[in-house]
């Protein structure tokens, strides 16, 4: 493990949906170099707290934030953070892929159009091309870029959903349950992206499946009940847990 | 440390009761096969003895079903944490104690070649040092189904006792064959059969460590078992 | 121990429940089925005849509007013989060139000669009566194209009076009607273009379409302005931007109920606001189009506010995840899939304030205007009020009229339909 300081630091974050409190107390850190998986029971608030990295809970009407959520040192929740580019800089994949209705090229070329990331209509081809690339997709679209984005099967529509993150080139990747809408191989081509991608974004990963967490992830950390319970290396969550409510959990005994 | 909150998916704990109940009856066995050689040892029961190696098979196959079932259990359930460390213990105690019974069946292997016409002293001391060793087979198994690291713990004591106690008979063979050279033979084997008593004593130690990292999820160290006064 | 090594692993066998198979094919099932189908073939049956029953009714509305109303584009001519040579014109082939021929054929008295010379062409059937008003414009048009009709003689078809009109049409009194059997030879039909290029007439076989249909094209014009804009940002305010709260909750009740109120108190807003407050002219279109806006909008309003509500919240979050501000979540995104949803709400809302009639009476687009409006601020009518004050003339030549007039309003619909679906296809494939 490097030395440098962490990509992403939350202290003391709570989350309110109005009355009710959603996270409490959540004091984690997220590495550049590693995929850091969220795992635990539904409704635990994994989801939740992921959103708070992009502050997409800011959508949500009577959701509040409060604590110290931090992207290289920067206050995420400050005055002065444009949410805009914050959402380029820490991108998101979610559970259903939603490419837009548009075509595969629009859609990736959605994210540097809007942000000016462009210099020339050649540079945004070659950015559609080099996030494809990336994605691993660019083979079997490559022909048929001018097709509706919403063709493509569940598989493809999902890696084209993090195609289209890639293209502005973020800093951080959160996906929330990417692979829940998917067979088992479309999930092993995304599992086997992840570890591509690993490194040169830091990626946090929402699931359910805990064997997914155990492939594809270095740092595990295990939400219950809005609390973070546990958090360390997967190795070590998954052989040797030392909370009990982590060992119930993953060893089946929900009681 | 047992974790008496059942698995949700209840067949999940029926098949780890499976395997548990087969390294008892692996267990139960070991220790009835080392009663019965050292009774044929003492008896110069011939047939007796043929029993016993014969009866080895059946532990022989029953280690090859705790495989089988470990296999299955690793890839139906996904075990995790302390489940998968207990099913990974299992499969290597029942490798172990599938040793300790080939010990008992070479005691037994012994028996027609020690003549039964003069019965020597040292024999005598024998089934008591087979006795201790036995216990600690049946102490460490018992550990085995609690998941107990104390009880394992208490079964490494122990190998320092027994290690004593075949130094000692060592020392006896030793002066009686010195003494009488006719019995040289016989005391060769019955060395031997101390040997095998002894190694019985040190593989219990070694399905007591695996019994402690099957419960804490940590090995045991040379400090803790000179903490507690074993002999490496 | 027993033959086997080992115990038998403890399968959680199903523990067998009494349970006596359903028998499917008893006679009470097999009746049973019998009726769900007979069921099912009443409930199809009775959608088919509901569909049936609403085309006959429409089917009939067609056809006798078609029969009455095919009369109205259709003229009946006579042949009048001319001999413009002797009729004493002092005009110029030069002034005929000049954009005041007009005024000099009036002035050189073409109408006398016109009639001199129906007087003498028919003076058994009824002389000049028997002409229309506009026969002399029929002759001048003539002339105007070519001026060396007025060197010569010639036959002209020119428009005949109302009365014979409808007796060679097969109506009127049966004298009337034999008068039109003994002209028969010389009376012909044609296409009735001035009741396209015209205004409203007390001469029936004068009056035109034109200026109700401009006045209505206008008014739907300032409508559409005002209607759709604020109708489509209003929506998209209380969907994006609103907070849910009991004020929103209150503006989305009235709207809904301004949605069901009657068009005539619409009117009487108009009225007192538009003419009273502000003085604004009276039976201009400016004034229809306002007040039709204001019946509109809560149309448009609800339309939008279902086809934005209907975009589905997971392009919302894909944009606003890649960085997309809320303006460009809403033009890139939302707009574009409601646009099909808005365009059909702001058809069913323009169709609805094409056809009405009561709020335009209150704001006294009820009167004759005899000319088509050239600006917004122009007295002006509409179609429908068109069509009620030609079907209240007790004259019988509008009746058939009225029944054209109905016919042009229908077209009208369809077109503007027609223009709004294309519209809403193009829309949809392109995204």
């Amino acid at each position: 493990m490097s030395n440098a300081p962490p990509k992403m630091t939350a202290s003391g974050v709570d989350v309110f949906y109005g009355a009710k409190q959603a996270i409490r107390d959540v004091s984690i850190d997220v590495r550049q170099e590693d995929v850091t998986a969220f795992i635990g029971p539904s409704g635990c608030g994994k989801s939740t707290f992921l959103r708070t990295l992009n502050r997409m809970n800011d959508t949500i009407p009577g959701a509040r934030v409060t604590g110290d959520v931090r992207l290289d040192g920067e206050d995420v929740y400050a005055k002065a953070m444009d949410v805009v580019q914050l959402r380029a800089r820490v991108g998101m994949v979610f559970q259903k892929p939603n490419p837009f209705p548009k075509s595969i090229f629009e859609n990736v070329a959605y994210g540097p159009r809007i942000h000016g990331l462009a210099r020339s209509k050649a540079d945004l081809a070659q950015i559609v091309e080099r996030s494809l690339t990336r994605a691993g997709l660019w083979n079997e679209v490559k022909d048929r870029l001018g097709d509706s984005g919403t063709a493509l099967s569940g598989g493809q529509q999902q890696r084209l959903c993090i195609a289209r993150a890639i293209a502005v080139d973020p800093e951080v990747i959160l996906m929330d349950e990417p692979c829940s809408a998917l067979d088992p191989v479309a999930t092993a081509r995304i599992e086997e992206l992840i570890h591509d991608l690993r490194g040169r974004y830091a990626i946090v990963i929402v699931t359910h499946n805990m064997q997914q967490a155990a492939r594809v992830s270095q740092r595990t950390a295990f939400f219950h009940l809005g609390q973070l319970v546990e958090y360390g290396d997967t190795s070590d969550i998954f052989t040797n847990p030392r909370e009990e409510r982590t060992k119930d959990y993953i060893t089946g005994r929900y009681g | 440390m047992a974790n008496s909150q059942e698995h949700t998916v209840k067949a999940f704990d029926q098949d780890i009761g499976q395997l548990r109940g087969l390294i008892s009856q692996m267990g139960g066995l070991a220790e009835s096969a080392i009663a019965e050689a050292m009774t044929a040892l003492q008896r110069g029961d011939a047939e007796q003895a043929a029993r016993v190696a014969e009866g080895d098979r059946k532990i022989d196959a029953l280690e090859a079903e705790v495989e089988r079932t470990a296999v299955r259990i690793i890839a139906l359930r996904a075990p995790m944490a302390d489940d998968l460390r207990e099913v990974v213990a299992a499969l290597k105690i029942a490798g172990v104690v599938e040793r300790i019974a080939d010990y008992a069946k070479n005691i037994a292997r012994r028996v027609p070649q020690i003549e039964s016409e003069h019965r020597i002293d040292p024999i005598s001391t024998l089934p008591a040092m087979a006795k201790m060793a036995s216990e600690m087979v049946h102490e460490v198994l018992n550990a085995f189904a609690a998941r107990d690291p104390d009880k394992a713990l208490a079964v490494c004591e122990s190998d320092r006792a027994l290690d004593d106690f075949y130094d000692s008979i060592f020392r006896t063979l030793v002066t009686y064959m010195v003494e009488n050279p006719k019995t040289i033979s016989q005391c060769a084997h019955l060395l031997f059969v101390a040997k095998n008593l002894e190694r019985i004593g040190d593989h219990a130690t070694n399905v007591a460590e695996m019994v402690y990292f099957a419960a804490t999820g940590t090995r045991l160290t040379e400090r803790d078992k000179l903490h507690h006064g074993g002999t490496i | 121990m027993s033959g086997t090594l080992v115990p038998e692993a403890p399968v959680r066998a199903a523990v067998p429940v009494e349970r006596r198979p359903t028998d499917w094919r008893t006679a009470s099932m097999q009746r049973r089925v019998r009726q769900r189908y007979a069921a099912e073939r009443r409930f199809r049956l009775l959608g088919l005849a509901a569909v049936v029953a609403s085309a006959a009714f429409l089917l009939f509305l067609l056809a006798s509007m078609l029969a009455r109303g095919a009369g109205g584009f259709v003229e009946t001519r006579v042949a009048l013989p001319l001999d413009l040579a002797r009729a004493g014109l002092n005009v110029t082939p030069a002034q005929l060139r000049g954009p005041r021929a007009d005024l000099a054929l009036a002035g050189a008295g073409l109408e006398a000669a016109v009639d001199t010379a129906a007087e003498a062409a028919f003076a058994r059937g009824g002389g000049a009566a028997l002409l229309s008003d506009a026969a002399w414009l029929r002759v001048r048009e003539a002339v105007k194209r070519d001026p060396s009709l007025l060197g010569r003689r010639v036959t002209i078809d020119v428009p005949v009076a109302s009365r014979l009109d409808i007796a060679f049409k097969g109506g009127g009194t049966r004298a009337d009607r034999a008068v039109a059997r003994s002209l028969a030879p010389r009376l012909s039909r044609g296409l009735n273009r001035d009741f396209f290029r015209g205004a409203d007439s007390t001469d029936p076989t004068r009056a035109g379409i034109w200026g109700a249909l401009k006045g209505s094209l206008l008014t739907m014009v300032v409508t559409l302005l005002l209607a759709f804009p604020i109708g489509v940002l209003s929506a998209l305010y209380l969907e994006e931007y609103a907070p849910r709260n009991r004020w929103t909750d209150l503006i989305e009740v009235s709207i809904n109920n301004l949605a069901a109120v009657p068009s005539i108190i619409f009117g009487l807003l108009g009225l007192a606001v538009f003419l009273g407050t502000f003085h604004m002219p009276r039976s201009a279109a400016l004034v229809g189009g306002l007040t039709l806006a204001l019946m509109t909008t809560p149309v448009i309003v609800i339309a939008a506010r279902n086809a934005i509500g209907a975009v589905p919240p997971s392009i919302r979050d894909a944009a606003r995840a890649l960085g997309a501000s809320p303006v460009q979540v809403v033009f890139h995104h939302v707009l574009p899939l409601a646009l099909p949803g808005i365009l059909t709400g702001t058809i069913i809302g323009m169709a609805r304030a094409l056809g009405e009639t009561a709020p335009l009476l209150m704001i006294g687009m009820r009167a004759f205007i005899a000319a088509p409006p050239e600006r917004l601020t122009d007295p002006a009518t509409v179609l429908p009020v068109q069509i009620f004050l030609w079907s209240d003339d007790v004259q019988a030549g509008f009746v058939e009229k009225t029944s054209a007039a109905i016919i042009v309003l229908l077209v009208f619909l369809l077109a503007m339909n027609g223009l709004a679906i294309y519209l809403r296809n193009r829309f949809e494939t392109r995204w």
